[in-house]
């Protein structure tokens, strides 16, 4: 684990070990430390799921609630020991998070939050009113944790238990978010038809996530039970569950550590406010949630990302990234032997939205090893004829097949897997990843290791391989000196590079390009045409939107006109710079 | 069962959903100007009858103290957000707005108290009182951060429940409080009864539905309120100032949250924090009509209103856990009706 960008965890770990053997430290901060483990566990769950995947849920500390009363009920009416009672506990909170995550994760935009506040104040009120759960009283003389003879009573010892857990986590976490799997949850937050149009499962990424959230909750509640050796609706209702999002929220709801940071923060500030605020005010109760509740608005006013990111920015060191190894390859993509010379054909395929008929009844094909384009005046149904052929909507009347079989509709992800990858008219990288995390989304569908592999490093020849992968790509491209910066610094040029990138890394048959070359430089244009053109000769074949003509008509092959969603002209660049009906639409009718 | 039995009960679900549909409608209203989730909102009830309440009882209420001083703080705020151009009619309306009228209603207040002053008088000062503090709250706590993303807009939205909820019982106690009923007046059809009070609520309620439903259609101050809440910086553009869009939102929730506040409070009593809950009941209602629709807000909360009658009747053990996993098929009904948008965040 001595890898360099481990070194301050493990310098974390030591120092958070050392603190109970410091001589004189009382016992009460202890007590503290204990909280902010408890807090930061179900924070950091809500990083995953809040900062990284974009899933607002208020209910976590219903999760919290499964595992403690699960462990509750099994150690005090069955008498199961505590360590049986940790994989029930975890796997009952994980059972709850599929059942609600079904239903939760399929909401969309402001409807996920206020849907997760209703489960989590309806679980309250049916932790506090079921007769097994001792009701409003809940459950108490729990059993404390127990190694051998050493029984974890008092705060010093199951401090241990606590910190090992949030290490662990916060490890197994960070695992997950640099992986496969990690990227795909990271790329959701931007909306998921980037991540489809790559193989992702958006759905199912975001029930993973989820139900990560609702274990380590789960795991928070667990250990929550056996340290105050009592289960009680309270500490699970809807003011807990805001609060573990708030935790999250000022840490840095974005970065795991954020998550300690917050709980860390918010624990010691409401203790502080508990014990010196009536000092200060003379004695009179509840100013602490008004102070509280200010500190909270202003903090949010002042650093609406948290402290985390803040803190970061103000440290001299700047994270070490390593180069992935090149000379690893990832198997090509599977596909049939003989390749038919038609790729892509598209017979009278017809979009409507309500009465407007963006495109109507097209017809053209793509070959082998050819480049076509696609142009048009604005609103002439070139993108949304990518759109139809990628599987982002679906075709009103018409059929599309891909060598030669129909492909019905298909969602995105199985259109990808056919080998057509396309890049998008509004850029959609994910800014604050890397240019290589960004590009290996593209080779997504080429990795198998999936959550778990990831959590515990067993993924990381199979991580190697996609990353050399997206190096490979970026520097075909000619980016390999951004291979390193965040997506979201690039210029918007090459950010439409960095897209070709990571359509390449799908290893297609056949690429779709929406306006490369716009916010490109001249030279930039060559350096693309003729990337393009090697790709082609190589036996990719290419469709493109384009609207600099003078790019188009140097490199296509082909040349289909669109306008007003209806087919206007097809034939060589040559024959379509001379038809009557291309410069009418193009230049209005002539004179 | 027997019909008079079920008569009362939704009678009696009809009256709690009315109050449900006003508090449902005011966050409507927020959230669909400001992208604020109000939680605060059951603070604007219980700020709106307790001091209702007080003043009745001859009490000075310390929300009186709290509008004065939240009208100082955004008096900062806005001569802070102004400084590098201080013109004077601005500073003339910052201090007309934020310290004149607050003081007027606080000497006012002042002076009344513990004069029996009647009923009318006790409302209008209550109203008075808690509009101002809505106004303040997003002109302190919102308008800063009104470019953020819906979540740090919820975040904050819950640190204001938080301190104010802090100050109610700071102000009002941890004892519950009842005021006087509007009217004494009562007659029976059937077997039901039907007092002046809950005549009130439905008569409010119905005015506030047509109200707003009016005011959004067809006037052109609701259909600027509707555009900042599409696109604020379109709004701007086009000549709205959306940060008055926002300060007007929240004194309309205040004002409606403090009416559903005096309507009820001299049918059950009250506590600092009864608010909250009934807020997430109104909540219930908004979310089921979408945070968008006005009149099924209104049908949803009436829905609410009988179902929690009823499960109160049954099972009443579990009435707010019927009530609150009422949404969740309606959410995913609404999920599925209009899958699939592309949201653009950040």
């Amino acid at each position: 684990m001595a890898m360099p960008q481990r070194l301050p965890i493990l310098l974390f770990a030591l120092v958070m070990a050392a603190i109970p053997f410091v001589p004189g430290m009382p016992p009460f901060w202890i007590v503290l430390l204990d909280n902010i483990g408890l807090s930061a566990l179900v924070a950091m769950g809500l990083v995953l799921l809040t900062g990284v995947g974009g899933l607002t849920s208020f209910g976590q500390a219903a999760f919290c609630g499964f595992g403690a009363y699960t462990t509750a009920v099994l150690t005090t009416t069955y008498g199961l020991s505590p360590w049986l009672t940790l994989p029930l506990s975890l796997l009952v909170s994980g059972i709850a998070a599929v059942v609600l995550g079904l239903v939760t994760v399929r909401l969309s935009g402001h409807y996920l939050p206020l849907g997760t506040i209703a489960w989590g104040i309806g679980l309250f009120y049916l932790f506090s009113k079921l007769e097994f759960l001792g009701r409003n009283d809940g459950i108490s003389g729990i059993p404390p944790l127990s190694i051998g003879s050493l029984r974890m009573i008092d705060p010093g010892t199951i401090y241990f238990a606590i910190w090992i857990a949030v290490l662990i986590a916060a490890l197994l976490t960070m695992n997950l978010l640099d992986s496969r799997t990690g990227r795909a949850i990271r790329a959701l937050r931007r909306g998921h038809i980037a991540a489809e149009a790559f193989g992702v499962h958006a759905p199912r990424a975001k029930l993973l996530v989820f139900i990560y959230a609702a274990v380590l909750a789960g795991l928070s509640g667990w250990l929550y039970a056996h340290f105050v050796r009592a289960a009680n609706p309270t500490p699970f209702g809807a003011q807990a569950g805001i609060e573990y999002l708030f935790v999250a929220v000022v840490g840095g709801a974005g970065y795991v550590w954020g998550g300690v940071l917050g709980a860390a923060i918010v624990v010691i500030l409401k203790e502080v406010l508990q014990s010196y605020l009536p000092l200060i005010f003379g004695g009179s109760s509840q100013l602490e949630t008004i102070v509280f509740g200010i500190l909270l608005v202003t903090l949010l006013q002042l650093a609406p990302t948290g402290v985390w990111p803040w803190l970061m920015a103000r440290l001299p060191f700047t994270p070490i990234r390593k180069r992935p190894d090149m000379s690893l390859t990832l198997p090509p993509r599977s596909r049939a032997t003989a390749t038919p010379s038609v790729l892509l054909q598209i017979d009278h395929a017809r979009k409507q939205f309500g009465g407007v008929i963006a495109v109507n009844d097209v017809s053209f094909d793509v070959q082998a090893r050819e480049i076509v384009a696609l142009i048009g005046p604005n609103g002439a149904g070139k993108s949304t004829t990518f759109n139809l052929i990628t599987g982002v909507l679906t075709a009103s009347s018409g059929r599309i097949s891909v060598l030669g079989k129909a492909i019905n509709n298909a969602p995105p992800q199985d259109i990808v897997k056919l080998g057509i990858s396309r890049t998008f008219q509004h850029v959609k990288l994910v800014p604050d990843m890397t240019v290589l995390e960004n590009v290996a989304i593209g080779a997504h569908l080429r990795g198998h290791c999936g959550a778990i592999s990831s959590m515990f490093r067993l993924d990381r020849a199979d991580e190697a391989r996609l990353l050399a992968e997206a190096a490979r790509q970026i520097e075909r491209v000619g980016l390999g000196e951004q291979i390193n910066q965040l997506a979201g610094s690039l210029s918007l040029g090459q950010q439409r590079i960095v897209e070709i990138a990571r359509a390449l890394c799908v290893d297609p048959i056949l690429l779709l390009l929406d306006e490369p070359a716009a916010g490109l430089r001249h030279m930039e244009k060559q350096q693309l045409a003729s990337l393009l053109r090697q790709l082609r000769d190589g036996g990719m074949s290419v469709l493109l939107v384009e609207h600099d003509m003078g790019f188009v008509m140097d490199l296509a092959d082909r040349i289909v006109v669109l306008d007003f969603g209806t087919k206007i002209a097809e034939g060589t660049p040559g024959a379509i710079k001379s038809n009557p009906d291309v410069i009418k639409a193009y230049l209005g009718a002539v004179a | 069962m027997n019909t008079t039995i079920m008569l009362f009960l939704v009678q009696d679900g009809i009256t709690n959903g009315a109050i449900y549909a006003l508090l449902g409608l005011a966050l409507v209203l927020v959230f669909a100007v400001t992208r604020v989730i109000l939680i605060p909102q059951g603070e604007f009830v219980t700020y709106g009858a307790l001091t209702y309440a007080s003043l009745s009882a001859g009490q000075f209420p310390g929300t009186a103290r709290l509008a004065l001083a939240m009208g100082i703080v955004a008096f900062g705020f806005d001569i802070y957000v102004a400084r590098k151009s201080l013109r004077r009619r601005l500073v003339g309306r910052a201090i007309i707005v934020n310290i004149a009228l607050p003081a007027i209603v606080f000497a006012l207040t002042y002076a009344l108290v513990g004069h029996p002053s009647g009923i009318a008088v006790n409302i209008a000062l209550s109203l008075a009182i808690v509009a101002m503090i809505g106004l303040f709250l997003y002109r302190i706590a919102f308008q800063p951060i009104a470019h953020t993303s819906v979540l740090v807009l919820l975040i904050a939205s819950v640190g204001c429940h938080l301190a104010m909820q802090g100050f109610g019982l700071l102000f009002f106690g941890a004892e519950g409080q009842r005021g006087p009923a509007l009217s004494n007046a009562a007659f029976t059809l059937g077997p039901l009864r039907f007092t002046g009070q809950s005549i009130a609520v439905y008569v409010v309620t119905a005015a506030f539905i047509v109200g707003l439903w009016l005011f959004f259609g067809f006037t052109l101050t609701g259909k600027a309120l509707r555009a900042t809440a599409v696109n604020r910086l379109g709004a701007r553009l086009v000549g709205i100032r959306t940060t008055l869009a926002g300060q007007l939102a929240f004194l309309m929730a205040a004002l409606i949250g403090a009416v559903s506040g005096i309507l009820i409070v001299p049918i059950t009593t009250l506590y600092y924090d009864t608010g909250f809950l009934i807020g997430l009941k109104g909540f219930v209602a908004a979310i089921i009509g979408g945070l968008v629709s006005y009149p099924l807000t209104a049908v949803a909360a009436l829905v609410v209103g009988i179902v929690e009658a009823f499960s109160s009747f049954y099972a009443s053990d579990f009435k707010e856990v019927i009530v609150f996993t009422l949404i969740l098929p309606v959410l995913v009904l609404r999920s599925l009706a209009q899958p699939a948008v592309e949201e653009e965040k950040d």
